[in-house]
């Protein structure tokens, strides 16, 4: 049965890509220029140009303002809640729970003092990934933290929230003076140095690579349940590859909680190794 | 089993290359990635976050302090139930010998008026006594002058003779010594 649904899965990847010269999954995957509501139709999205630059207003685009829009209105509304009185109600709770979690759980532990300067860029990016990565997961929308470009950006953000927190605290020369370990022989101190600068760069790469790997690989599998219904060209199929593509998707939403925890607390984490550089 | 689906995605992938594969890297994504999330980042650090962790900050301190008020104000509560309770022995004690105290002294009026009534009344009886024996003595001579005068009289009239009183008194007198002494 595994053997012959991973033929299955396989072939019909193969398949789609040799009918369509690419392949259909990639394209509801990828960014497009379009909002995509098949079978009721598409909307073309305005093409852009700064400087001879593309800047093209995109699916991925799109959802990830929606998913500003909202953040902005939830915690105003939050913001403005706690105005009038100290006593959280109704929605507030459950986002006052984030919030605490994030603070308590991520921030607190990974950077210790001082961790209040850090606490609003964890915070943001943790429910801009959060909103994304739900949105994701809604029919016809696009999930923009599947894409490389922005989990690279974000990515990018926190190296330099990371950079920047590590030379505020530690002076320019005394951070990079300490990336390198006490006790070091004097020999090494090439290979050391090489290593470290190294390092600071695979930490957030792994972090783009990461958010962008798990947000794009449940989506894929999902099309690739469904299709195989197309591929088998038999309505019998169809119980087994719903089936397995709701078990997928119940565990998208898993990992779509579990990824944007991920992002934050590594990027937590990194912050905390870069501030307090002694341990 | 995910080995081979993972090879077929990532032959996919390799296959599409170029500008538009999956992970090349889009450039106008990028830059619209960058603008919202600084954006994002300003107006919710500004608006939403720094209120909020405000407002959680100020909460957190208020249910501590709240909470060491309350401890402070049981612990006090403890010293005035305390205190209460030692008043309150102190005046039932106090009250006691109050109590005792009235008794004795009631008991004390009560022996006195007692003692002070009873030579009262011992003192009338006396009175009564000696005005008694003073009038019987008095009741007594009178009956005695007045037997005596009987007597006289009843003798006078009895002899019809005209004696001299004295020498009559002097007789009678004598007879009643005679019969005194029998």
């Amino acid at each position: 049965m595994d053997s012959l649904a991973t033929h299955l899965i396989v072939d019909s990847l193969k398949n789609k890509q040799s009918e369509s010269g690419g392949s259909w999954i990639l394209h509801h995957v990828m960014d497009g220029n379009y909002l995509d509501f098949s079978p009721f139709g598409k909307i073309y999205l305005p093409h852009l140009e700064l400087f001879g630059f593309d800047i093209s207003i995109t699916r991925h685009v799109v959802f990830m303002w929606l998913a500003a829009i909202l953040l902005t209105y939830v915690f105003i509304k939050v913001a403005k809640s706690y105005q009038n009185s100290l006593v959280p109600k109704g929605s507030t709770n459950f986002w006052e729970v984030f919030i605490v979690f994030v603070r308590d759980e991520i921030a607190k532990p990974t950077i210790g003092k001082g961790y209040e300067k850090f606490l609003p860029y964890l915070l943001t990016a943790f429910f801009f990934i959060l909103f994304g990565n739900f949105l994701g997961l809604i029919p016809f929308s696009a999930t923009f933290t599947s894409n490389i470009a922005v989990t690279a950006t974000l990515a990018t953000m926190s190296f330099l929230v990371i950079q920047l927190g590590g030379i505020r605290n530690n002076g320019f020369l005394g951070y990079f003076k300490g990336l390198i370990p006490h006790g070091v022989p004097v020999f090494l101190l090439p290979i050391m140095v090489v290593v470290e600068v190294l390092g600071l760069f695979t930490k957030p790469f792994a972090l783009a690579i990461r958010l962008f790997a798990n947000m794009t690989a449940g989506h894929i599998v999902i099309y690739a349940l469904i299709s195989l219904i197309f591929v088998m060209q038999s309505y019998l199929i169809s119980p087994v590859s719903v089936g397995m593509a709701l078990f997928i998707y119940s565990l998208e939403v898993l990992v779509a909680l579990l990824q944007a925890y991920i992002f934050t607390m590594l990027s937590s984490l990194f912050i905390g190794m870069a501030v307090h550089q002694e341990h | 089993m995910i080995a081979k689906i993972y090879f077929a995605v990532i032959s996919i992938i390799a296959s599409e290359g170029g500008g538009s594969g999956l992970l090349s890297v889009d450039g106008g994504l990028a830059f619209w990635t960058t603008l919202t999330f600084l954006i994002l980042l300003f107006i919710l650090g500004k608006f939403a976050w720094k209120p909020i962790l405000t407002a959680l900050k100020q909460r957190e301190e208020a249910i501590k302090e709240s909470l060491a008020q309350a401890e402070l104000a049981k612990e006090e509560a403890k010293k005035i139930l305390a205190e209460n309770q030692a008043s309150l022995a102190k005046a039932e004690e106090e009250s006691k010998k109050i109590i005792e105290q009235s008794r004795a002294y009631a008991e004390n009026l009560k022996q006195q008026i007692i003692n002070e009534s009873k030579a009262q009344a011992q003192k009338l009886i006396d009175d009564a006594s000696a005005e008694i024996e003073r009038k019987k003595l008095a009741a007594f001579d009178e009956l005695k002058n007045q037997v005596a005068q009987i007597a006289v009289d009843a003798a006078s009239k009895i002899l019809k003779e005209n004696l001299d009183a004295e020498k009559n008194k002097q007789l009678v007198e004598k007879y009643i010594k005679e019969i005194s002494k029998n």
